[in-house]
């Protein structure tokens, strides 16, 4: 598993370059330029010096080369400076972002609380929910509470959070004023009554997230158990004498899970890159506002990193997958 | 009183079990799928009764729902003393001890996520208030008693071969000291060279601890080996119930005279003057069976009565039972299946 691992490890350096290469040639490629957001008021000679400032006017492989070093090198020096108070990076130039003119890392890392505070308890409850439904439904299948189930994944699962999004506002915010519509970012839980406003300004993107996430696990997680129900082992497990809890959650249930964990750990990395639309639709200042932002305004680097750290969490979470999966499952082995 | 017969282990009477058949947008119930419809038979303490018949006859039905894996229908199987098809869930869980089945493919019927120990151990732990010791004693015991290396204890099932599986499915089988077990097929799935090992292990360990089998299976010649007495069945009805060596000699009802003319003969001598019964058409669907007798539509023998009424299971020949209106040895008078004693329901030897 070890050597598994490593070797994986390693392949995953040249994927993550040529993934690194294509992100940056499309971004760069793509039209608008920096330099369009420079003011036309602005004289010819200052806007040759704000340009040659940014270093755009550098060829594009130069550009690539230099970002890659301040990505892998430089950042990580400041990073390990900031955790360590040493003075490794000896103020070489960092990832700056066009517009804000801070580091792009500094800049993420302001934002990513938010992200995962939201999409990741909405991921959480999202779990929760599904297993239960799934398991049961699939446990009585056709049954009103599977066909329920099965009617509301659907709609959960096809309807954009976008709509869901604005219909929540308007019934819960407009009609019946239970919550806000906008996300206080600045908002700090400091006593019980800022926890309790905090988990109201959560409430709806939450709840609009997880039915979206739910909706999907638990057709994984109903399809899985009646994939395992009909086994034969199942029946081997009743023919034992096994109480039928026994052989549904001990049985069936860890068997079935195999794949809804797979199912999980993939969407992972989604909870890094945010839920754009959804962020958008609450004014939630997050990763996703904050590439959507980028992008509005050609802030290249942004873009640029924000995609390439999303690039590198999902070929880490298809990585741990796949040893989950070897791990749970004792008739695969890596070796 | 010296002479009285013992009493049978297993008694089944009148089974059915009918798979109901929903159609439509408002999936009514239309119909339902026959799979077994009306089998009695019995079986006494330390007998191998085997069951033979095409795929698709039901013989597998027969087996799951005796030990209650299904829903029976209605009927009655009576093992040890108990109505099996009328316990409740808590009394059924507390009788499997008594029964249990070695099923059909060996790989897909253990859990894959449990190593051997656990798989054998598990009925005691649910069953015994036993400590760990002697549990894992027990499960050493069972993989001597079926030979299976002690070393293997903590191995998963894909890590062994088919004959080992199958191996392991018997000793979890054997975990609870049953009385009676169920073995459904149990070689359909192993290599010719495996089939005899298996089926020679099922034989020693009954002899050791005095099992009662019922042995469903298709290979005639395995159940030749096996069985004390063969159950032939048809489209989910027992066409005859004979003693072995009288059943092989010479079948009595027209479709096991077929069936039986199928197995090979290995003397090269006589299996030139083999007559083989080739039988024309398929089997009718279990869904819409015959009126007359199930075999009407195929039978080389067929008259007119066979298409209008079923044919009882009855005594034809001392220990010999025939669904056939061609060995209806009661008066002419005589009609109806409800109309035929009890014991001859039975199918013991009396």
């Amino acid at each position: 598993m070890l050597t598994y691992t490593l070797r994986r490890l390693l392949v995953a350096i040249p994927t993550l370059l040529l993934i690194s290469l294509v992100i940056f040639l499309l971004v760069d490629l793509a039209p608008g330029s920096p330099a369009s957001e420079i003011p036309l008021t602005v004289p010819a000679e200052v806007k040759a010096k704000m340009i040659e400032a940014m270093g755009i006017n550098e060829p594009v492989h130069i550009r690539y080369l230099l970002w890659l070093k301040q990505f892998f090198w430089t950042e990580p020096l400041y990073a390990i400076d900031a955790a360590f108070g040493t003075d490794f990076a000896d103020n070489a130039p960092r990832i700056i972002s066009y517009s804000s003119k801070v580091p792009v890392i500094d800049y993420i890392a302001e934002r990513l609380p938010q992200t995962l505070i939201v999409i990741g308890s909405a991921y959480v409850i999202a779990i929760l929910i599904a297993l239960p439904i799934g398991i049961y439904s699939a446990y009585r299948q056709y049954s009103w509470f599977d066909q329920i189930g099965t009617f509301v994944s659907m709609v959960g699962y096809s309807v954009p959070t976008f709509f869901t999004g604005l219909l929540a506002i308007i019934v819960f915010t407009s009609w019946l004023g239970w919550f806000p519509s906008i996300y206080n970012t600045s908002l700090r839980v400091v006593d019980w009554a800022s926890f309790k406003q905090q988990v109201t300004q959560m409430f709806l993107p939450v709840a609009v997230l997880a039915l979206f996430n739910a909706a999907e696990l638990s057709r994984y997680t109903r399809s899985s158990m009646l994939e395992n129900l009909s086994q034969d082992y199942a029946r081997t497990a009743r023919a034992k004498g096994m109480s039928e809890r026994t052989v549904v959650l001990k049985h069936v249930l860890r068997n079935s899970l195999i794949p809804v964990i797979t199912v999980i750990t993939l969407g992972m990395p989604a909870i890094f890159a945010g839920a754009i639309v959804t962020e958008q639709v609450f004014k939630i200042n997050g990763i996703g506002a904050a590439l959507i932002g980028a992008i509005h305004v050609n802030d290249l680097p942004v873009v640029q990193t924000i995609a390439f750290i999303t690039a590198i969490l999902i070929v880490l979470f298809n990585l741990v997958a796949d040893i989950l999966y070897g791990i749970l499952d004792p008739r695969i082995r890596y070796d | 009183m010296l002479d009285a017969p013992p009493r049978p282990l297993v008694e089944v009477t009148d089974l059915k079990m009918h798979f109901p058949i929903h159609t439509g947008v408002f999936r009514r119930h239309t119909g339902d799928v026959k799979a077994v419809d009306g089998v009695s038979f019995s079986i006494l303490p330390g007998e191998t009764l085997g069951l033979v018949g095409e795929s698709g006859c039901g013989k597998s039905t027969v087996g799951r729902a005796m030990l209650r894996l299904y829903e029976p229908t209605a009927g009655r199987v009576v093992i040890d003393g108990d109505d099996v098809a009328s316990l409740s869930p808590e009394a059924l869980r507390k009788k499997r001890p008594t029964m249990q089945m070695v099923f059909q493919d060996p790989q897909a019927s253990l859990n894959p996520r449990m190593t051997l120990a656990r798989i054998i151990g598990e009925p005691l732990d649910e069953h015994t208030a036993w400590p760990k010791a002697k549990k894992l004693e027990r499960v050493y015991e069972l993989m001597d008693a079926v030979g299976l290396n002690r070393r293997f204890a903590n191995r998963y099932p894909h890590e062994f071969s088919g004959g080992q599986r199958q191996r392991i499915g018997i000793a979890r089988a054997l975990a609870l000291n049953p009385r009676f077990i169920v073995c459904d097929e149990p070689i359909a799935a192993l290599d010719v060279s495996i089939q005899a090992q298996v089926v020679n292990l099922l034989e020693d360990l009954q002899e050791k601890l005095g099992l009662t089998y019922l042995f469903i299976s298709h290979d005639l010649s395995m159940v030749r080996h096996i069985a004390d007495r063969v159950a032939v069945m048809y489209l989910g009805r027992i066409a005859e119930l004979s003693p072995r060596d009288a059943l092989y000699a010479r079948p009595l009802h027209p479709y096991a005279e077929a069936l039986l003319s199928a197995v090979n003969e290995p003397d090269p001598v006589r299996a030139a003057t083999r007559r083989r019964i080739i039988l024309k058409g398929d089997v009718p669907s279990p869904a819409n069976p015959p009126v007359g007798c199930n075999f009407c539509t195929r039978c080389p023998r067929v008259f007119g009565r066979c298409r209008v009424e079923k044919p009882p299971l009855q005594e034809v020949e001392p220990g010999r039972f025939v669904a056939c209106h061609l060995f209806d040895n009661t008066a002419a008078g005589r009609t109806g299946a409800s109309e035929v004693p009890e014991h001859n329901q039975q199918g013991v030897t009396q």
